[in-house]
């Protein structure tokens, strides 16, 4: 259905989408590249120039980075780990017939839907707080010393935070995937002699592959750019403890007014998201296409 | 599977089902029971489960002292005003590559999901700066052309994928029946994707309301949506734990409901269809 | 009035030509069939009619009109779809109301078109039902009735059984024939199935690769193909094609003789060859011949019964008057 009339109109209406978006991609990508050779600090506005590499320089070198590096690694990979891990059993698990099921699918899906500055500031206060905190009263209950999650492991609490807001997400993306596994190929596996286990392994995991690969790839986007839950929990401490890349370059520009050395971290940022973003595309590429 | 399941079998599976979704939930739920205890009790040892006296004292509390109506509806509005917005803007642009796809079509698809993996931050002190030369800073408008352009791609893509599933020969089929392009989008498309634009509006109004690097950020006081609000609780207000939860399950209590009643839709629009 | 007249007209998707320069002309009240093999740009030639696609060059007349550059709402036609494609979210009654709708006719009127449209098509009872609702057959009669309330300039059909079951089909095939007399409207019909070309049409185009290999009557077809392609698809079953030694003996590369034509004995004949499998369907009986240095696999039909079994010697003659002769370059020889 492509006559040379419902080409124009298609491209009519396109347009609107792609020009917003180009725009929203390419000038502010230009202004940072711009401000990140510039010397520009919102406290001494007037002072300005070009200064090279210096700001990538500043931001490169500054021990802080490397800091925000790994724990965004950390972060990342973590949170990837124990969501996919966990996602499968518990998806495995809700796939099994049950009394109930449709409410339990209710109480698993209910944190994706809280607000991560909520969850961060329950979690912090309610949970984790050594002094009144949940865990707390349970660690004295049994006569533990309580622990003070966010100033003794601060980006393991917010791993464990940020897993817990993303569990569901992954969840429910691979409880459909196995929904969709067609019964008949579990019970010719069964005929054939596989074990409960084989039949997980060689059935059940490959028929996941895809859903797992679209959930590393969702979960990556969004954990890339974790903010909130470390600004309301440990505002990136104690010191660099649990600063991201994310967090650092905010802090960099609007907490110490360094537009210059902020921008130079956002390119920092850009590039690196995009090193991850090839690697996550092709990867893609290769199980959607299927 | 068409076998009888051994009941033994099915009461084990139950058992590990509802306490482990019980324990995910629980957080939620004693959020929910702190909101209404006194301050004394929120914080008593040990904690009370059920036999407190219940109170709906934060909920006024809350009400009085920080303007939360103003913030309700600023999340209200920035949520709303960015999703219709980006329909708008997004269904005439999945009609034309799910109907009239061209050789390009799939890049361009490809193209607008990786601008979801722009880093916020990368593009932050721009908007930021951009925002307050226009003096829209803190301003609900300044984030609803936000919100709308950062998910605009899943719209787009959302929508893609349920037009994708009419068949061209619908459409076909009304334009020799005598409709004009009006009239085929108006009459003929529109109602076949209604549940599909509904689940799309619904995901992504959840995606907006708890949006909260750039309503963090681009806000302090006078527009700032229910996840600005609550980031003021991690000062020692926060230590009130019964106000806080009073606040927080205000703030969670209507999309944790549209959630719930949309979570089937959610699995396909949160993978860009690639999941049904 | 339905006369529809295809100059010099070509299509290609990108580089590949998937109708090359093609010339036809359609009558005013013919049934016209496009039938051949899947691929071989029927369908594509039926959207070109109706304007769903371009045409690469050449021109489009209906009625005398140059209608190449008009849009499908324009030309005046109207097309039942493979799926039918019913707007679900519409009563039978609003589905078939559409196009009038679309006209801008008044209420009224509309009425009076759905209700007289539906009492021929035997649809009065389901007006208010979504098609969701219906069965496959109503759900085809909501198409046609659909297409006959615009009265258009003629009919396109685009293989409007193929999702019926078998024994639906053969009523839908006599309903549309039927249709077609009361009318008296063009219509054009694309199939891949031959007996439906056989059946239905006054007139059958047989396309292969974008190419009108033949057009006539079926019986013009049937008796006189003008080439191997032709003779193999036309018939059911098909032609035995010949070559060899036994085509130079009738001073043809190759020749054709239909199942019907061969006489068959247990004793003695011109060829002989062995039994394999025979279908009895009661009122005819296929033998499966091999092992007759001739073609792989001959086919013969036998009227009535016979008593071979798997494996048996058989002897075929076929009647002389009803050999069909081909050259090297796949034409008829006469």
């Amino acid at each position: 259905m492509s006559t040379q009339h419902s080409r124009t109109a298609a491209r009519f209406m396109i347009a609107p989408a792609t020009v917003l978006l180009l725009g929203w991609m390419l000038i502010p990508l230009c202004m940072t590249l711009y401000y990140s050779f510039r010397r520009y600090r919102l406290l001494t506005p007037d002072r300005t120039g070009w200064v090279g590499f210096r700001n990538y320089e500043n931001f490169l070198t500054n021990p802080a980075f490397m800091d925000a590096l790994v724990n965004t690694l950390v972060l990342v990979l973590g949170v990837l780990i124990i969501t996919v891990v966990l996602g499968v059993l518990l998806a495995v698990l809700l796939d099994q017939p049950m009394f109930g099921q449709g409410i339990v699918r209710i109480l698993v899906i209910a944190p994706f839907f809280v607000m991560p500055t909520v969850s961060a500031l329950v979690w912090k206060n309610m949970f984790m707080n050594p002094v009144n905190g949940l865990f707390a009263y349970a660690a004295k209950a049994v006569g533990l010393q309580p622990y003070d999650f966010l100033s003794q492991a601060p980006l393991a609490s917010i791993i464990g935070i940020v897993s817990w807001q993303w569990l569901p997400f992954a969840t429910l993306i691979l409880l459909t995937a196995i929904q969709s596994l067609d019964s008949e190929q579990m019970e010719a596996a069964e005929m054939d002699g596989a074990s409960p286990l084989s039949r997980f392994w060689f059935i059940t995991l490959p028929h996941l592959s895809r859903a797992i690969t679209v959930v590393i790839l969702i979960q990556t986007i969004f954990l890339l750019s974790i903010f909130a839950e470390i600004l309301v929990t440990t505002n990136g401490g104690p010191g660099t403890a649990s600063t991201n890349l994310t967090y650092l370059v905010y802090a960099e520009s609007l907490l110490n007014y360094d537009v210059g050395e902020g921008s130079a971290g956002g390119v920092v940022a850009i590039i690196l998201a995009n090193i991850v973003a090839i690697f996550l595309m092709r990867m893609i590429g290769k199980n959607l296409d299927a | 599977m068409a076998r009888a399941v051994t009941q033994k079998r099915k009461l084990i599976a139950t058992l590990a089902a509802w306490t482990i979704g019980m324990a995910i939930f629980f957080p939620i739920f004693w959020t929910i029971l702190t909101s209404f205890k006194t301050e004394a009790e929120a914080i008593s040892d040990p904690p009370s489960l059920f036999w407190f006296d219940w109170t709906l004292e934060n909920y006024g509390v809350v009400n009085e002292r920080s303007n939360y109506p103003l913030h309700f509806m600023n999340s209200v509005i920035i949520s709303v005003g960015s999703t219709v917005l980006g329909l708008i803007i997004a269904v005439p642009a999945a009609w034309s590559m799910a109907f009239v796809p061209g050789k390009r079509t799939k890049d361009v698809l490809m193209w607008m999901l990786s601008t979801k993996m722009l880093p916020p931050v990368g593009v932050l002190i721009p908007i930021y700066l951009i925002s307050r030369n226009l003096g829209v800073l803190d301003s609900r408008v300044a984030l609803v052309v936000v919100l709308t352009l950062i998910n605009l791609p899943i719209i787009v893509w959302m929508l893609y994928t349920y037009f994708k599933e009419i068949p061209g020969e619908i459409l076909e089929a009304a334009r020799m029946d005598g409709a004009t392009l009006k009239s085929e989008i108006l009459y003929v498309l529109t109602p076949m994707a209604v549940p599909g634009i509904a689940s799309t509006v619904l995901l992504n109004i959840i995606l907006a309301w708890n949006e909260a690097f750039w309503t963090l950020n681009l806000t302090a006081a006078k527009a700032a949506p229910l996840t600005a609000f609550i980031a003021s609780y991690s000062s020692p207000e926060g230590l009130f734990y019964a106000k806080l939860s009073a606040a927080s399950t205000m703030a969670i209590a209507p999309i944790l409901i549209m959630g719930w009643f949309s979570q089937k839709q959610l699995v396909r629009g949160l993978t860009f269809g690639a999941v049904k | 009035m339905g006369n529809i007249t295809l100059n010099q007209i070509t299509k290609k998707f990108g580089e590949v030509e998937v109708i090359p320069p093609l010339d036809l002309q359609i009558n005013d009240g013919e049934f016209v069939v496009f039938v051949g093999p899947s691929g071989c740009g029927k369908s594509t030639l039926m959207r070109l009619i109706a304007g769903l696609e371009d045409v690469t060059s050449g021109n489009i007349q209906i009625d005398g009109r140059d209608a190449t550059e008009t849009p499908p709402a324009k030309r005046g036609l109207a097309m039942v779809f493979q799926s039918y494609a019913l707007y679900p979210h519409m009563s039978v009654r609003k589905n078939i109301a559409f196009p009038l709708r679309m006209a801008g006719m008044s209420k009224e009127e509309q009425d009076a078109k759905v209700e007289a449209a539906a009492s021929v098509l035997n649809l009065s009872a389901y007006l208010d039902r979504r098609p969701g609702q219906l069965s496959g057959g109503q759900r085809q009669r909501v198409a046609i009735g659909r297409a006959i309330v615009r009265e258009p300039a003629a009919f396109l059909f685009d293989e409007p059984l193929s999702n019926l079951d078998a024994a639906l089909r053969v009523g839908m095939r006599m309903e549309i024939s039927e249709l077609h007399k009361k009318l008296a409207t063009t219509m054009i019909y694309v199939t891949h199935d031959q007996v439906e070309a056989m059946t239905m049409a006054d007139k059958i185009v047989v396309l292969q690769a974008g190419v009108i290999e033949q057009v006539g009557g079926p019986l013009e077809l049937y008796h006189r193909p003008r080439n191997t392609f032709v003779a193999g698809f036309i018939g059911s079953p098909k032609m035995n094609l010949i070559e060899g030694p036994e085509a130079a003996q009738h001073n043809a590369t190759t020749i054709g003789i239909r199942p019907e034509h061969i006489g068959v004995s247990t004793e003695s004949g011109t060829w002989k060859g062995r039994v394999g499998v025979s279908e009895h369907l009661g009122s005819d009986t296929f033998l499966h011949i091999h092992d007759t240095g001739l073609c792989d696999l001959m086919t013969v039909r036998v009227s009535g019964e016979m008593n071979v079994h798997h494996g048996d010697t058989i002897y075929m003659t076929p009647e002389a008057d009803k050999l069909h002769r081909f050259g090297p370059d796949g034409l008829r020889l006469d």
